[in-house]
């Protein structure tokens, strides 16, 4: 069955806060073979201005993840998981993810098409920090493929 | 620091290869969270129609842009980035998978201070990720 074009325009309850430590910010970044001190060390960090050590640009997805678990799950969507193939991915930000963040996102369906059977689900997750202020929209484009026929 | 006007459309300004193994799969499904078994289990793969373990797309975008951020200096520069996930990359058990990075100016914008940095990325001759682009702040720190 496709996904429900009614969940267009749809957004979900914001994630509890997700704490920004500065051991998973290393973690993510020897992950992603980045090389940059400003990622780990703080002193590298503080002198080029920033509070604590920045996450790698695709450490976000980490946030966002939680909103897509919500996307999959929400009710009468039809979206089915084990058909989800990751069609595109975009970052906008504000500033960059720094250790000791508290961020939380709020997912709204943008858009669900459909093409050759298949569907396309675009969902924008905005991830705000502890004082409500943008840090980095998340836009993710899920193709469901369809049932083997 | 590089300045915005010294660039040129079309200049090439970073290329690095990366390999991946499954050890490094494994080190990214714990660091992101995504332990989908496609990305560590052959047997998994094979059932779902896959030719065998594939990288995390995110794994790939994610070192995709390391070769920018090293030539900036700065990864908080990175403004926007986006990429489509046009095809997969099939890591072999024991050989791993090299990708290739070849980053060039795709615009400037010298009233933002932006440039925006096309990547080409390549797995066995084949580029995997369409549309891939970074939107990178070059303004002098005040």
């Amino acid at each position: 069955m496709a996904v429900n074009p009614d969940i267009v325009g749809r957004s979900c309850e914001p994630t509890e806060p997700y704490a920004v430590g500065r051991e998973k910010v290393r973690e993510f970044a020897r992950a992603v073979m980045a090389t940059s001190p400003i990622h780990t060390d703080v002193a590298a960090a503080r002198a080029a201005g920033y509070t604590d050590i920045v996450a790698p640009p695709t450490f976000a997805v980490v946030v966002q993840e939680k909103t897509l678990a919500q996307l999959l799950a929400m009710p009468g969507a039809n979206i089915d998981f084990s058909r989800v193939v990751h069609g595109s991915q975009d970052f906008t930000f504000t500033r960059p993810i720094v250790a000791g963040d508290e961020l939380t996102a709020v997912l709204t369906v943008e858009s669900v098409k459909s093409l050759a059977g298949n569907s396309m689900v675009t969902a924008v997750s905005q991830i705000t920090d502890a004082t409500g202020a943008h840090v980095v929209t998340a836009t993710s484009t899920l193709v469901v493929r369809a049932d083997d026929v | 620091m590089i300045a915005v006007e010294q660039l040129t459309v079309g200049e090439e300004v970073a290329t690095a290869t990366y390999r991946f193994t499954r050890d490094s799969l494994v080190r990214y499904a714990g660091a992101s969270g995504d332990f989908n078994p496609i990305h560590y289990r052959d047997d998994v793969a094979v059932s779902v129609g896959l030719p065998g373990v594939l990288a995390h797309g995110m794994l790939t975008m994610g070192v995709s842009v390391q070769p920018v951020v090293e030539w900036i200096g700065d990864p908080g520069r990175v403004r926007g980035y986006q990429v489509k996930f046009t095809r997969p990359v099939l890591v072999d058990p024991s050989e791993g998978a090299e990708i290739t990075v070849l980053a060039k100016v795709g615009s400037v914008s010298p009233e933002d201070q932006t440039a925006r940095i096309d990547l080409t990325v390549t797995f066995n001759g084949d580029t995997v990720l369409g549309k891939a682009q970074v939107l990178v702040s070059l303004a002098p720190t005040a």
